[in-house]
């Protein structure tokens, strides 16, 4: 189990950002999921979020809503997302959840957090979970000693933003664009300035997400954030993939693509 | 059996809307209903949320905003709305006296309209010229093509595939009042599923859309705000009522889907503390088949469409679909401040099953010559029982939120028409 602070230590170590990917748990099936994260892994992601399959989405796009769709029909479960934590923490990587909000208030927040933590994840994502409710999740991460990461948009005021940073542990996600989850043709012009104003309340790292899918447009992202996110673009080449050998050997690709990209800032 | 009215209840004297009828206040609590409502949603959208908040704020006290909307609420909308006593219904009802609000007389046929005019001005206030929403049984989207076309704004609605199909009738309306109706084809292809794709339009259009939410869910302000412009209906009935029958009934009945009509009569009831409230959910084919809408009597606190409220929902927060016959009260949420309602006792929740609804459908329109919405007829189907436990000493007022005409390639069905 790695922890973010170090993830991001040794990627400023070697002067360059941190790589984050997404994966639904139970996607493509929920074996493949961990297989999938791994081989991400190993061709050069630091940091890997699982994405507990929600039926109601709101924040993402069809890419992502057509993997949580196909996972949910597969049954995927809170104890399916803990059993993909492990094994994805086990490949040395720093391992988050990233859930809307509804999951982890049915579940219990102190339970979620505690199981979250015991199975090596280091902290979560939440996207929906505005400051103003996020006061019981802040303390029970607290308490099982996991990060809270949550989002800034380019819509976000400088006083929406640092109330936002005081929130966060590990890092802050800047969302690049105004839209839902997806790779687009270019990142979100807003990003940088976004960046720039979220530096200014924190010394947290800052990592760019949202509309991120191939190396040089990782490459633009590190040239002034912390880290690259890419979710949509990992899970298109698991859905385009004619099997499961071929989609990691896809994703895997795009990972060490991606990973030359972070270090080209 | 008591004698229909002949003197019309409504005149200028009825006033439609005035100052202090717009009574916002959520603000001072964050949009909290109790433990209920709230924010949950992409931080990207708090900023809209605010500045929708702080517009309405500041127009629900000027007289400049109060006249505007009471002129599009009489001239437009058709309001006042009359109250209707139904003697041969109430017949059915244990003889009880039962008196309806009849919103199905309004502009485009349902309440609907009542808030969807006001959010237009606000739309006009907030400098945004395209509108958005979601709607179930399409009187929504109807309603707000309509004020989209008279206040010159773009518009589109997103509407579930499956109410696409069984309102066909009010998609043909939107088009042809110039919206573009998008059918939503993910997860359940209903209400709900609407409301998600329509936050993910606002989400990347903020700059120039609003979200003209339907119901009094959602996160804050919207709660607020669709229960104050859907108010009216209560306002105006209970000056009516006590017009016609020289005092408060002793119960008021709404259908509760999201919960807008419900609200919309309740809430000028609130303070009566002899008036019971009863708002009827879908019972759909009943509790025990699992195919039902009963969010306030089978579900569980929880956060759905940006907002803390009970919820259809299984042990892990994963929505459960709900069913309905009728597509307007078929969603697994409800408005927060009807959850709040429900847990301080001041109101009380009911289901009524598609049958039973059907049954007081088909006895409104034979015995008073009315053909209501099938979402209201769990309303009717509602005051049919409360009527056989209160008696004939009893006057049950109704909220008809709407009018049946949409709702004929359903009853074709289910009668044999």
């Amino acid at each position: 189990m790695t922890s973010l602070a170090a993830v991001f230590e040794k990627a400023r170590s070697e002067d360059r950002a941190a790589l984050v990917g997404y994966l639904p748990a139970g996607f493509p099936t929920k074996e493949g999921a961990v297989a999938a994260a791994s081989a991400m892994v190993d061709a050069g992601c630091d940091v890997i979020e699982i994405g507990l399959p929600y039926s109601d989405p709101l924040m993402d796009g069809p890419t992502i809503q057509d993997a949580v769709h196909r996972s949910l029909t597969n049954g995927t479960r809170i104890a399916d997302v803990m059993r993909t934590v492990e094994g994805v923490a086990r490949t040395g990587a720093a391992t988050l959840v990233m859930t809307y909000w509804n999951p982890i208030d049915q579940y219990g927040a102190e339970r979620f957090a505690r199981d979250l933590a015991d199975a090596g994840g280091v902290g979560t994502i939440t996207p929906d979970l505005t400051p103003e409710e996020a006061g019981p999740w802040r303390e029970a991460s607290r308490s099982a000693g996991i990060d809270t990461v949550f989002l800034v948009a380019p819509s976000s005021t400088e006083e929406r933003i640092g109330i936002v940073a005081d929130c966060c542990t590990g890092f802050v996600y800047a969302a690049s664009l105004m839209g839902v989850t997806g790779a687009r043709e270019s990142v979100g012009a807003a990003a940088e300035g976004l960046v720039k104003r979220t530096k200014a309340h924190t010394a947290l790292p800052v990592c760019v997400g949202l509309g991120v899918g191939n190396g040089a447009q990782a490459a633009e992202v590190a040239a002034y954030a912390d880290g690259v996110i890419v979710g949509s673009a990992f899970i298109r080449r698991l859905l385009d993939a004619p099997d499961e050998a071929a989609g990691l050997f896809a994703v895997r690709e795009l990972a060490a693509e991606l990973a030359a990209g972070v270090r080209r800032r | 059996m008591t004698e229909p009215v002949t003197e019309p209840v409504t005149g200028p004297e009825d006033t439609v809307l005035q100052p202090g009828d717009l009574v916002g206040g959520d603000a001072v609590t964050g949009g909290k209903f109790g433990v209920f409502g709230g924010r949950y949603v992409p931080e990207a959208l708090i900023p809209a949320l605010d500045e929708v908040a702080a517009v309405y704020e500041k127009a629900r006290t000027e007289t400049a905003f109060i006249r505007e909307f009471d002129h599009l609420l009489r001239t437009y909308a058709g309001r006042p709305t009359t109250l209707t006593e139904v003697p041969k219904f109430g017949a059915e009802a244990g003889g009880a006296r039962i008196v309806l609000k009849r919103e199905d007389l309004t502009h485009t046929g349902a309440h609907k309209i009542n808030n969807v005019l006001g959010q237009a001005l606000l739309t006009k206030r907030l400098g945004k010229t395209r509108v958005i929403a979601e709607t179930g049984a399409g009187q929504h989207g109807v309603a707000t093509a309509t004020a989209a076309a008279l206040m010159g704004l773009e518009c589109v609605i997103y509407m579930g595939a499956v109410d696409c199909e069984r309102q066909a009738l009010n998609v043909a309306r939107m088009k042809l009042l110039g919206a573009t109706v998008v059918p939503v084809t993910n997860g359940s292809q209903t209400l709900k599923d609407a409301i998600n794709e329509a936050f993910r339009d606002w989400v990347t259009n903020v700059d120039s859309t609003h979200y003209l939410f339907g119901t009094v869910a959602g996160p804050y302000p919207f709660p607020g705000i669709v229960r104050d412009f859907a108010r009216i209906i209560g306002v105006e009935a209970r000056r009516q009522i006590l017009k016609l029958t020289g005092a408060l009934p002793d119960a008021v009945c709404a259908a509760v889907g999201g919960g807008s009509n419900a609200i919309g009569i309740f809430h000028a009831f609130l303070g009566d503390e002899t008036v019971a409230l009863h708002g009827y959910e879908a019972g759909g084919r009943g509790l025990e088949t699992g195919e039902h809408a009963l969010t306030l009597t089978a579900g569980t606190v929880g956060v759905l469409h940006g907002s803390r409220t009970y919820v259809l929902q299984d042990e892990e927060g994963q929505t459960i679909e709900s069913h309905s016959i009728s597509a307007g009260l078929d969603y697994p949420g409800v408005g927060p401040e009807h959850a709040w309602l429900k847990d301080s006792g001041r109101a009380a929740y009911h289901g009524i099953t598609d049958a039973e609804a059907m049954d007081a459908f088909a006895l409104l329109a034979r015995t008073e010559g009315i053909i209501p919405a099938i979402e209201s007829s769990h309303a009717l189907a509602g005051a049919l029982k409360l009527g056989r436990e209160l008696g004939s000493g009893a006057t049950i007022l109704v909220n008809l939120s709407g009018r049946g005409d949409k709702d004929m390639g359903t009853a074709m069905k289910y009668f044999n028409l």
